[in-house]
């Protein structure tokens, strides 16, 4: 249902409401309302975009309760982010709650039930205070059931308030929704009575909303989710066009309407609009079916295999299915060999008729990147299928739109988001040729030049590339090139693109935010009318980019020695106790069930774009489809990765004493009696108020200490991605390498558990859940090489050489210091308990220079690795 | 022509110039213990109360207030940004809070009645009321987040009576700046109205808010937008942004303020960042630069100073945008705009 997305249509979440909550109301009646805040929280996450709270509770103080609860969701900022609506029928309980919150929120309700003065007083309080207003149409002689009367009640509380100056956009009309299907036939057109009398107030209040509480509609089905969901479902789509535009309503126990069994769909219909008169009676008897079923499609999914054969094929590329898929391209073949056409017009017709309706609804959001490269899995096993055909018919090969050269740049071995892109571009009929990983500039140039590509592209994830891609727009240049670049991947950015890739070379150079944009990219470039505008335009935004960078004055920077001055104070007399166990230890191969035990998955759906927070983005009413389907995808990979053991998780981690030196600190390697550096960089920024400049040295004690590193890796991959190319199956190639860097994560976070209880110990009684690890709700940081505390990648060959990561873990480092097997972490232990992450940021000459002379390099080396952090 | 009526009729002309920082002045003159006490009698030491000095040393306000006004301030504001129950207490003086708003109203209205006399340009004179040092959204106690110092009753009456006593004195206005908490300021709001229906007449309200990061929320975690949506019933006459930080990182959240207000908008940034030691070192010409920009892309009507700014940025900054076009109120179409911490809007 589509007008759910939109933001025309709020949903109010009705879970904080101890009239509508069993639980909810159990757990205020008990005075939990540590637990009870967190109901609120789990509704904005799901996608709640105003928080409904009712305390209407016989048994309760109901003013206290109201009260306590919005002073404890005002101070929890993911709950508070979004407005509150104070629901009470008693207006000393809503006034109470108005002098708690801090937003505009809105009151529910109020109306003219004991006459127009007390309406009136409280419709100028509400104005007072600064709150929108649910009105109830309610008069003196009672509520509104028929559509003449709701729409008169409504009517003239609009002039009333109107009157007052009561803004009206602040109101929100409730004309009450009611039971249909009860029995009783003066019930029957409730329904549309209230759909009815929700356009014609529409039309005749100007700007006011219209709201209602859904639960009350299905009241007689009580029992019988499947029914109750589809008559809610139902009810929305047809009122929402008539103008309702809020509704009380739990947005994860909704169905799409096109998804509903249509004899219920149908049935539903019937009752709601009060179609015919044995509609209730109908409804009943169908509701039986349905008792105690879930929502089920299996009908529906054998249905679609009766189809035509062309049609056939549509529904496959768009649901993604490739069971019949080579038997479905050979019936298309034949049939149109009968007709004595060729077999390039199976892909030509019906098959690109399927891929352009599926790249209409990613297009327009109606689909999402997971079941886009699905769909382009089944595309490419039918092309598969048709080639040796083509291929003996000797004929040309099908027309590309155009022809794109794609590589991950020397030194990063990072391809999940370059192949995404490629499959996009694929599905939209570009020809792509993709050179993988670790490409260097010469490889790609040749390429380019001898299949006459029309654009290239480059992807990166660690920041040295950014600085490879500057190497081969020089190499284009000097090339003599002018075909279009596009730059992509985590690291790239817009501005990085202007400042210094665009500058070194004169054809067309583009930054590319996420696939979705790639085909607009490309197709602009690639179009004979739209291309010059675009380039234009790119040029002329970079070089105001550029402009307006050099405008700008930076953030000022101490110099090294203020910076150290203002180093944090760490109390070292809390420093943490030797480790239990001292030494490296190695780990040759967790147990992988254990790791998916960790998996923080919300990066996981980040990987394939698709925006937010898990397990809320299960139920997330726009990308939750897809999440879902996604999620069960790769659980049944995980099942069996673990049970058939196709990857290995290998790892070692070590303690060592050391002290700190300045910013360095050094460690002392008893054995082999020699001590090894490591030099850290210092924040230079200055800061506000009494925030220090933070050095990761700050936390180690120079009379002595001790730090720890870590490298673990994921083993085994390359055998099953070959399989899955060879069967012309993206989606699960990227599934699988996108796991794989779950159970690396995984791996680091669970390894630093193992170290805080156990290795070293320091935290022997620790007891956090998943999600408080992945807050990271824990003592100690490990902070990696080349992230924002610790930026230098040229590190990491030290933490290798201490580790012995090669021989202990089977870890390997590019030029780039990327990591091989790609599925890997690396980092430090820093135990104190003031131990936190932090962002180095820019630093000045004075330090480059010195930490250049502490690493024991010359300048521009050490510019090279920082430059991000120079500029 | 009331005073509302007279200003909106001044800001179509040009951009108005509002004062700098009364604290700083003050400092200046390192006054002692004898001169903020004077014959009061009360018990607690009062040196730093700067508000009472409108009782004990009113030539001393008197003379930052027609300094403010030489340099070519179009409004003042009253000495009274703690001049409220709950701030007095930490001096023993909260039964003066109706003399000490009363004479700092009249102490205001007096110099700039004496300007507006001599060469016929209006003066207008801002009642000020800060932030109190208490909270209504906040608990002080991290063990119990539900915990509050104060209620909405409590905060509003305290703002009723200083906002009373500044009309009685002769404000224009009531100016409700350095907003950390978006319920204090809705609590004045409440309590003005309880005010204007008190006094049968309209008293128009001023909003000022302040961030205390640079993303732009303030302490109560409101977005400037939401901020916005959250105060908009008061119908305010000016809304906008004082003290947070200097001009140059105040910048973007006073075009987004201007983008969005249906009302004037009033910004008076800090003197710039402190330095090391705690200073504003900002030259008046490099504040003046600043706000001149702003000017340029018609962010603003009314400009002033806050911490650190004096007469002589008062000064610059009102040459550096005269005769600059005022900034033109934009017409957002009409949608319901609601607030947590962040907006929320609908359409209508």
């Amino acid at each position: 249902m589509n007008e759910l997305s939109s933001s025309r249509f709020v949903n109010v979440g009705e879970r904080t409401n101890v009239t509508g909550s069993a639980a909810f109301k159990k757990l205020i009646m008990a005075g939990d309302y540590a637990k009870a805040v967190e109901v609120a929280r789990q509704q904005v996450e799901n996608g709640a975009q105003v928080v409904d709270v009712n305390m209407d509770e016989g048994l309760l103080d109901a003013e206290l309760a109201m009260t306590t609860f919005l002073k404890l969701i005002a101070a929890e900022p993911d709950i508070a982010r979004v407005p509150v609506m104070i629901d009470s029928s008693k207006w000393e309980v809503i006034e109470a709650g108005l002098k708690c919150v801090s937003g505009k929120p809105i009151v529910n309700s109020i109306s003219m039930k004991e006459g127009e003065e007390p309406f009136l007083e409280h419709a100028r309080k509400c104005m007072d205070y600064g709150a929108a207003v649910v009105v109830m149409a309610f008069d003196e002689t009672g509520q509104a059931d028929t559509k003449a009367r709701k729409v008169e009640i409504c009517e003239r509380a609009y002039k009333l308030l109107t009157g007052i100056g009561f803004p009206p956009e602040d109101i929100i009309f409730d004309p009450n929704i009611f039971a249909v299907a009860t029995g009783i036939a003066e019930h029957d057109r409730y329904g549309l009575d209230f759909i009815e009398a929700v356009q014609e107030i529409r039309e005749r209040c100007p700007h006011v909303h219209c709201s209602g509480g859904l639960s009350n509609l299905s009241f007689s089905f009580r029992g019988n989710e499947t029914v109750r969901r589809a008559m809610h479902s139902v009810f929305l789509y047809h009122a929402i066009p008539a103008g309702l535009d809020m509704a009380i309503v739990n947005a994860g126990q909704l169905d799409i309407y096109d998804d509903i069994d249509l004899a219920l769909r149908d049935a539903c219909e019937d009752v709601i609009l009060c179609r015919r008169e044995d509609a209730t009676e109908r409804l009943i008897e169908l509701a039986e079916s349905f008792k105690g079923k879930s929502k089920e499609d299996e009908k529906q999914a054998a249905e679609w295999r009766g189809w035509p054969v062309a049609r056939r094929l549509e529904h496959a590329l768009v649901k993604g299915i490739d069971a019949h898929i080579v038997d479905d391209t050979e019936e298309m073949r034949l049939a149109i060999a009968a007709a004595e056409g060729r077999p390039i017009e199976v892909i030509e017709g019906p098959l690109m008729d399927g891929m352009n309706v599926v790249g209409d609804l990613f297009g327009s959001g109606k689909m999402f990147l997971p079941q886009v490269v699905k769909s382009a899995r089944v595309m490419k096993k039918a092309v598969a299928h048709l080639i040796p055909f083509i291929e003996a018919e000797k004929d040309a090969a099908t027309r590309s739109k155009g022809k794109i050269v794609m590589a991950t740049v020397k030194g990063d071995v990072h391809d999940i988001g370059k192949n995404i892109v490629g499959v996009v571009l694929q599905c939209n009929g570009y020809e792509v040729i993709d050179l993988g990983v670790m490409v260097p500039w010469s490889k790609i140039l040749e390429t380019a030049r001898d299949e006459e590509a029309d654009i290239i592209g480059l992807s990166g994830l660690i920041t040295p590339s950014l600085d490879e891609m500057v190497t081969v727009a020089e190499e284009m240049q000097r090339a003599g090139m002018d075909i279009p670049l596009l730059i992509g991947g985590a690291t790239t950015s817009k501005l990085h693109t202007a400042l210094k890739i665009d500058p070194a070379y004169e054809g067309p150079v583009v930054h590319v935010l996420d696939a979705s944009r790639a085909v607009g990219v490309a197709s602009r470039l690639l179009s004979n009318t739209q291309r010059d505008g675009f380039v234009e335009e790119t040029a002329a935004e970079y070089s105001h980019l550029r402009d307006v960078r050099a405008g700008k004055t930076d953030s000022v920077l101490l110099t090294l020695e203020e910076a150290r001055a203002n180093g944090f104070a760490c109390d070292y007399s809390d420093k943490p106790a030797p480790p239990e166990q001292p030494g490296v230890h190695v780990f040759e191969e967790w147990d992988l069930a254990d790791l998916v035990d960790h998996f923080d998955w919300t990066p996981f759906f980040r990987a394939w774009e698709l925006a937010g927070t898990f397990p809320a983005i299960l139920e997330d009413e726009v990308v939750g489809d897809s999440a879902r389907q996604l999620f069960k995808d790769a659980k049944a990979m995980l099942d069996r990765i673990v049970s058939e053991k196709w990857l290995t998780a290998k790892g070692v981690a070590g303690f060592w004493p050391c002290a700190r030196d300045g910013d360095d600190v050094t460690i002392h390697r008893v054995r082999r009696e020699e001590h090894v550096r490591l030099p850290f960089l210092r924040q230079q920024v200055r800061k506000s108020r009494d925030r220090a400049n933070y050095c990761l040295a700050d936390f180690i004690d120079p009379a002595g200490d001790w730090i720890g590193g870590f490298a673990v890796g994921i083993h085994g991959i390359e055998p099953h991605i070959a399989r899955f190319r060879a069967d012309h199956d993206d989606y699960s190639d990227i599934l699988l390498k996108a796991l794989a860097d779950r159970f690396a994560e995984a791996f680091a976070e669970r390894l630093h558990k193992h170290v805080r209880t156990t290795l070293w110990g320091y935290a022997p009684g620790e007891q956090l859940t998943n999600e408080a690890l992945i807050k990271e709700e824990y003592r100690g940081i490990r902070p990696a090489p080349g992230y924002p505390a610790c930026p230098d990648h040229s590190l990491k060959p030290i933490l290798f050489e201490l580790l012995e990561a090669e021989e202990n873990a089977g870890l390997m480092l590019t030029e780039s210091y990327a990591m091989l097997p790609t599925a890997a972490v690396s980092g430090f232990y820093f135990a104190h308990p003031q131990a936190e992450y932090f962002g180095v940021a820019r630093i000045g000459r004075d330090q480059l220079e010195d930490y250049a002379q502490r690493r024991g390099v010359d300048a521009a080396t050490a510019e090279r690795w920082l430059r991000p952090n120079l500029d | 022509m009331s005073a509302r009526e007279a200003f909106l009729a001044q800001a179509a002309q040009r951009i108005l110039i509002f004062d700098g920082a009364f604290g700083t002045q003050i400092q200046e003159r390192r006054l002692s213990e004898a001169d903020y006490a004077g014959t009061l009698g009360l018990s607690h030491e009062q040196k730093g109360n700067n508000d009472i000095l409108a009782l004990t040393r009113p030539d001393v306000i008197d003379a930052i207030t027609r300094a403010y006004l030489a340099a070519g301030s179009d409004m003042v504001s009253t000495n009274t940004f703690s001049a409220n129950r709950i701030s007095q207490a930490d001096y023993g003086a909260e039964d003066l809070v109706p003399a000490m708003n009363i004479a700092a109203a009249q102490i205001a209205r007096t110099a700039a009645d004496d300007f507006a006399a001599q060469d016929g340009r209006p003066r207008f004179v801002a009642g000020a009321i800060g932030p109190t040092n208490k909270t209504l959204s906040l608990s002080p106690d991290v063990e119990d987040p539900g915990f509050r110092e104060i209620d909405f009753d409590f905060l509003a009456e305290v703002y009723r009576e200083q906002a009373a006593a500044l009309v009685e004195g002769g404000a224009d206005f009531i100016l409700v700046e350095t907003v950390f908490d978006t319920l204090n300021a809705k609590a004045a709001i409440y309590a003005v109205r309880q005010l204007e229906r008190q006094l049968g007449r309209d008293v128009p309200i001023m909003l000022s808010m302040t961030l205390t990061d640079l993303s732009g929320r303030n302490l109560s975690g409101h977005t400037v937008e939401a901020f916005w949506h959250a105060v908009r019933h008061a119908k305010p006459l000016t809304v906008g942004l004082n003290c947070s930080f200097g001009a140059e990182q105040l910048r973007p959240h006073i075009q987004l303020l201007g983008r969005i207000a249906d009302t004037l908008v009033l910004a008076y940034p800090n003197a710039g960042l402190p330095n090391e030691l705690g200073e504003y070192d900002e030259l008046p010409e490099t504040t003046a630069n600043h706000l001149r920009q702003w000017a340029t892309g018609g962010a603003v009507n009314a400009l002033g100073g806050c911490c650190g700014s004096t007469p002589a940025h008062i000064a610059a900054i009102a040459q550096a945008v005269a005769g600059m076009e005022p900034r033109q109120l934009p017409h957002p179409p009409v949608a319901t705009r609601l607030a947590g911490l962040e907006p929320f809007t609908m359409a209508a």
